[in-house]
């Protein structure tokens, strides 16, 4: 029990370390993933709008002068809207956005295992196979054998 | 009781393909609202301009197209880093000038844009007339923007008339649109 708490608490802490690294000194390259260009509606990485140009050197300068990723997609959000993200925050109805999808995934995998059980549950006496059929199979075998 | 809970099952999966059509529906609606305005403006009707509501450009409060309602109004999108929006910006403002007593506003829609960016060029043309800024590009597809610098004429009575420009306009189309909207 002790091995698993302490692989556990090492494998959070692998998870943390980079994410609150990436929050406080973030990258051109990641924030370029995290967010729209509001013309052409594509991450900015892909985008070479000029509005596009424009928030890169925006980025670039709130990233020089020591603002937080969080802090930086708040400037976005306040002259572009909450369009601007590539993934709605965690808030409000928001919350729907992330939701739905692990939802429908874990009725989706609900509906797909009771239907395995009741087909694997399924015997041949549930459905007898008519007896002149297995009369026929019986003959047809037979003379295969034969 | 597994029947029932398989009926509720069931209801629940259609309700909820329902209310995304219905989303879909919506979203669809929204954006075709435009384009419709644009071909009836370009068949010769005159549509009621969509209102809005938005914040003024320089922070001071709200702008909504209805408060100019019994003044011609010269709507115009536009974003700092648009190139013809800079040709644009002189004529407009000289427009604004020469007819603001003859009951015509000019009225700037900055969208797509960082607000500081938006209020330097304001700043640089000299720019003196009412402007919001669009945060959220919401009044973009009520007019069925396609690309910057886009220009409508309004009617005192709130109606869209003369040309849908999309792209910088020349100063005779400014001219004869205002004198379309003045005299409507």
């Amino acid at each position: 029990v002790t091995r698993a708490l302490l692989l556990g608490l090492l494998l959070a802490l692998a998870v943390a370390a980079p994410v609150a690294a990436s929050e406080e000194k973030p990258t051109l390259a990641e924030l370029e993933r995290e967010v729209i260009c509001p013309t052409c509606h594509t991450t900015l990485e892909l985008s070479d709008a000029p509005v596009a140009d424009r928030m890169r050197a925006f980025i670039r300068e709130r990233i020089a002068a020591g603002d937080t990723k969080t802090e930086i997609k708040a400037s976005l959000v306040e002259s572009f809207g909450e369009g601007v993200l590539a993934a709605p925050p965690r808030e409000g109805f928001n919350w729907l956005a992330w939701i739905l999808p692990l939802a429908g995934a874990a009725a989706a995998i609900v509906v797909v295992g009771v239907a395995a059980r009741r087909w694997v549950r399924r015997t041949p006496e549930e459905h007898p196979l008519d007896p002149e059929l297995e009369q026929r199979l019986d003959d047809e075998l037979a003379r295969f054998d034969a | 009781m597994a029947r029932r809970v398989k009926i509720v099952l069931q209801a629940a999966a259609v309700a909820v393909v329902a209310l995304l059509v219905v989303l879909l529906g919506w979203r669809v609606a929204q954006q075709e609202e435009g384009r419709g305005l644009d071909d009836a403006v370009a068949g010769g009707e005159q549509p009621t301009a969509p209102d809005f509501t938005l914040e003024a450009l320089d922070g001071d409060g709200t702008i909504s197209l209805s408060d100019y309602r019994g003044k011609a109004v010269v709507l115009n999108f536009w974003a700092s880093w648009c190139g013809p929006c800079k040709t644009e910006a002189p004529l407009l403002q000289s427009a604004w000038e020469r007819y603001r007593d003859r009951g015509l506003v000019v009225l700037g829609v900055d969208a797509q844009d960082f607000k500081t960016d938006g209020r330097r060029f304001a700043e640089r043309y000299g720019l003196t007339y009412p402007i919001a800024h669009d945060q959220d590009g919401v009044t973009l597809g009520r007019y069925g923007y396609s690309a910057f610098p886009e220009t409508w004429f309004v009617d005192r009575e709130g109606r869209l008339v003369g040309e849908h420009i999309q792209g910088e306009f020349s100063e005779d189309q400014l001219e004869e649109n205002i004198r379309l909207a003045l005299e409507s």
